[in-house]
């Protein structure tokens, strides 16, 4: 591109005023927003104390919890000062009452061999003598002399401590080893006892034998059939508490539903006073909106602590909170639509000598209906998930179950069990609302094409 | 009855019998669903009842005595409250311990503690909206179908923002409380990720509907696909982005507060443990104060929004 003189840069000026010399807000208001956010975000910095809070923060236990949503471990320990070196499993392991796991093996020369994963990660111990392999090194460690020894070099993956040696090995497990124990960690992939837990007489079979032995095995528990038998233990397992899971989660539909529903049930009429072309009086239309207002503004939350504290913990505070939000939701959503309603069947209805209440069924409601039954299911759609929270300040459903278990920050198999329910039942009621809503708006869309074809 | 009768009348009588019979199985099927609406109520209702722990018949007249303890016996500690100012009736217990909460700044200036937790509250909500903002635009520009640089990129990151919509908040939040400890870093976290979808999921929306003049332009004089985003898709979108942001903003300082209550700190907290607990003066003021912020911050938003799209495009929702 040639250059331009100064002249012509001059000429260019001076001829569009408007692109060049802009008023200052136009110019700078970008840049003024800008550095405005830029200040807040600064203050915002300090204000949480954000780098103290990042320098105190585990970031390392992320992965660890992550890898414990769909994981478990066996954490077997083996005295070193006992005459016989046996395994011991921590009192309600994942592995039953009489644990003999295939990866501990018990030598010849009575040394014990645990696989942690396979050959490739092991350990080897006697009660003088503990061989490590992992990552194709070997890292021997002496025991007799009061504390653990490594003899040669250390590799990264160990650590040698003053009373302990800790091989890790990464998602498999660790081992830590003392002059008188040896403590592993072994990682398995997969939820444990998801079906059957331990106390279950079908514990530890196979698929095709607990259904053979539902189809044509004798009573485990005389009087109960094995089917019965079956069904009230996987509900009742105790550490995956399906029944009491599943029954929370439907209490957070149900909470969902009846709090949409009721609402919608109260705004109905509401929203006919309130809206300003149906009920002339301008006094009982501003009362009702700030009524809406009001009950909308008050958030969902206080209405659920108020309820729980009312009629105790459970679904029914969630409910009447959610009842209360969605009265001011839908009765504002449901005037506004009702005011923007086409006047003219109205006087085509009241030019007949119909009455008010004729009128309004056959003049207002066949127009708005859709449009109100849309606004629910979408209301309904997002209450499913905000019953979820309420629920965890003691509203109810599956939200406190939730709350609890990750409290304990020990149960995040339970956590990801809970979420993935919640993600399957916010997916299909998504679905079935964004299905229905589809359905309606076609029948909006046809309604408002004949209207304008007709004039 | 046959046509062959006299013809007028025939042809009335069946069009009268179609309409008849076509309304009357409308009619019945009106019938079947309000049926069933309202037993599925009635069993809602009762299974609602009976899984709570108090039942609503026997907590009904109770009710009453239960809104009692929330009339304070003095009604200017409702303000002493809310401003950390000694009062009369203090015995020294937690329900009127009201100076304890003032957090000096200088000198014998001080913030009273429910405005400051008031304000970590909002706070919260803005920085995660702003979190929000800042990953919602790039994603929405991958995510819109008219525009995305790969549409198998268009389908991953499509995937990944209906994921962060749907994972429950109060997940992400116990997840980092674990990690930089319990507080509003946490919350912050939890609502921001869950903002990216939220809006992304708008953005794209409002992304495909662009009129694609103005990049055909770009694209034939060679610009890259930043330069087409920045320059043919940003100036058309930005007003209705700005609008659903601020609307976040509001639904995000509801979030926050609730988030509070779960131990996301801010006023949510507060709110909890002196309803739990009964104390009816420092209820009042943190309700009103509540309210009254979530009002001049839905009042405030809706002005602005107005200012930004204009009346037409108001529309309340999504």
């Amino acid at each position: 591109m040639a250059a331009l003189t100064a002249d012509q840069i001059q000429s260019i000026e001076e001829r569009f005023p408007r692109v060049f010399q802009r008023p200052f807000h136009k110019r700078f208001g970008p840049l003024m927003l800008l550095g405005g956010i830029f200040l807040y975000l600064l203050y915002a910095l300090w204000f949480f104390n954000l780098p103290q809070v990042m320098r105190e923060s585990h970031w390392e236990r992320l992965p660890l919890f992550l890898t414990q949503w769909i994981s478990y471990d066996v954490q077997p320990i083996f005295r070193l000062d006992e005459p016989q070196i046996s395994a011991k499993y921590p009192r309600f392991s994942v592995l039953g009452p009489n644990p003999d796991p295939d990866w501990v093996k018990t030598n010849a020369d009575g040394s014990v061999t645990v696989l942690i994963d396979g050959t490739a990660k092991s350990i080897t111990f006697t009660k003088t003598q503990a061989t490590i392999i992992a990552n194709g090194e070997t890292v021997a460690v002496a025991l007799g002399t009061g504390k653990p020894l490594i003899s040669g070099p250390v590799p990264g993956w160990t650590t040698a401590h003053e009373d302990e040696v800790v091989a890790d090995m990464g998602f498999a497990g660790e081992a830590r080893v003392a002059v008188d124990r040896v403590r592993i960690r072994k990682r398995f992939l997969g939820w444990a006892n998801f079906v059957f837990d331990t106390r279950s007489p079908f514990f530890g079979k196979s698929a095709s034998e607990v259904a053979s032995l539902i189809v044509s095995g004798p009573e485990l528990k005389p009087g109960t059939s094995n089917l019965a038998l079956a069904g009230d233990n996987i509900w009742n397992n105790a550490q995956w508490q399906h029944g009491d899971v599943w029954t929370k989660l439907l209490q957070t539909i149900v909470m969902a539903f009846l709090g949409t529903m009721l609402g919608g049930i109260v705004a109905f009429p509401l929203a006919f006073f309130a809206a300003r072309n149906i009920t002339p009086s301008r006094l009982v239309n501003q009362v009702l909106k700030r009524f809406f207002d009001f009950m909308r503004s008050i958030d969902m939350l206080i209405w659920a602590l108020f309820f729980t504290r009312a009629f105790g913990p459970g679904p029914l505070a969630g409910s009447a909170a959610i009842f209360f939000t969605e009265i001011g939701t839908l009765g504002k959503t449901y005037s506004e639509a009702l005011e923007n309603i086409d006047d003219k069947p109205r006087e085509g209805i009241t030019s007949t000598g119909a009455n008010g209440l004729l009128v309004q069924r056959y003049g207002v409601l066949p127009e708005v209906v859709p449009v109100f039954i849309s606004q629910t299911l979408y209301q309904w759609e997002s209450n499913t998930r905000g019953a979820t929270i309420i629920g965890a300040v003691g509203a109810g459903g599956i939200g406190l179950k939730l709350w609890e278990a990750m409290r304990t920050n020990s149960n995040w198999a339970n956590v990801f069990y809970m979420v993935l329910l919640i993600l399957a039942v916010v997916f299909i009621f998504d679905n079935i609302s964004n299905f229905l809503r589809r359905r309606l708006s076609r029948t909006i869309h046809d309604y408002n094409r004949i209207q304008a074809e007709q004039g | 009855m046959t046509i062959s009768e006299t013809a007028p009348s025939g042809a009335t009588h069946q069009m009268a019998d179609a309409w008849r019979r076509q309304t009357s199985l409308r009619r019945l099927y009106t019938a079947i669903g309000v049926g069933l609406l309202i037993i599925a109520l009635g069993s809602t209702m009762w299974f609602a009842d009976e899984a709570n722990a108090g039942h609503f018949f026997d907590r009904l007249p109770h009710l009453l005595d239960f809104l009692s303890w929330l009339v304070p016996k003095d009604w200017n500690d409702v303000w002493r409250a809310m401003l950390d100012i000694a009062s009369p009736h203090d015995t020294g217990t937690q329900e009127f311990n009201f100076p304890l909460g003032r957090s000096y700044v200088w000198g014998s200036f001080y913030v009273p503690e429910y405005f400051e937790l008031m304000l970590t509250t909002l706070n919260v909500a803005l920085v995660s909206t702003f979190i929000g903002f800042v990953f919602a635009v790039p994603f929405s520009f991958i995510a819109a179908r008219n525009l995305t640089p790969h549409p198998m990129l268009r389908l991953i990151v499509k995937r990944f923002m209906e994921l962060l919509r749907a994972f429950p908040e109060i997940v992400i939040a116990g997840l980092f409380a674990a990690i930089v400890s319990i507080g509003p870093i946490a919350a912050i976290i939890a609502i921001g990720l869950h903002s990216i979808g939220a809006l992304g999921k708008l953005f794209y929306e409002i992304n495909e509907n662009i009129d694609m003049r103005a990049e055909e332009g770009l694209r034939a004089v060679g610009a890259n696909w930043f330069s087409r985003v920045r320059f043919a898709g940003l100036p058309q979108v930005l007003p209705n982005f700005m609008s659903y942001t601020l609307l976040r903003v509001e639904i995000n300082v509801r979030i926050s507060t609730i988030m509070g209550a779960v131990g996301g700190g801010g006023i949510g907290e507060e709110l909890k443990l002196s309803i739990s607990r009964g104390f009816g003066a420092k209820t009042i003021a943190l309700v009103l104060l509540l309210f009254t912020t979530i009002f001049i911050v839905d009042q405030f938003s809706a002005w602005l929004r107005r200012k930004l799209v204009g009346e037409q495009a108001f529309v309340m929702g999504a």
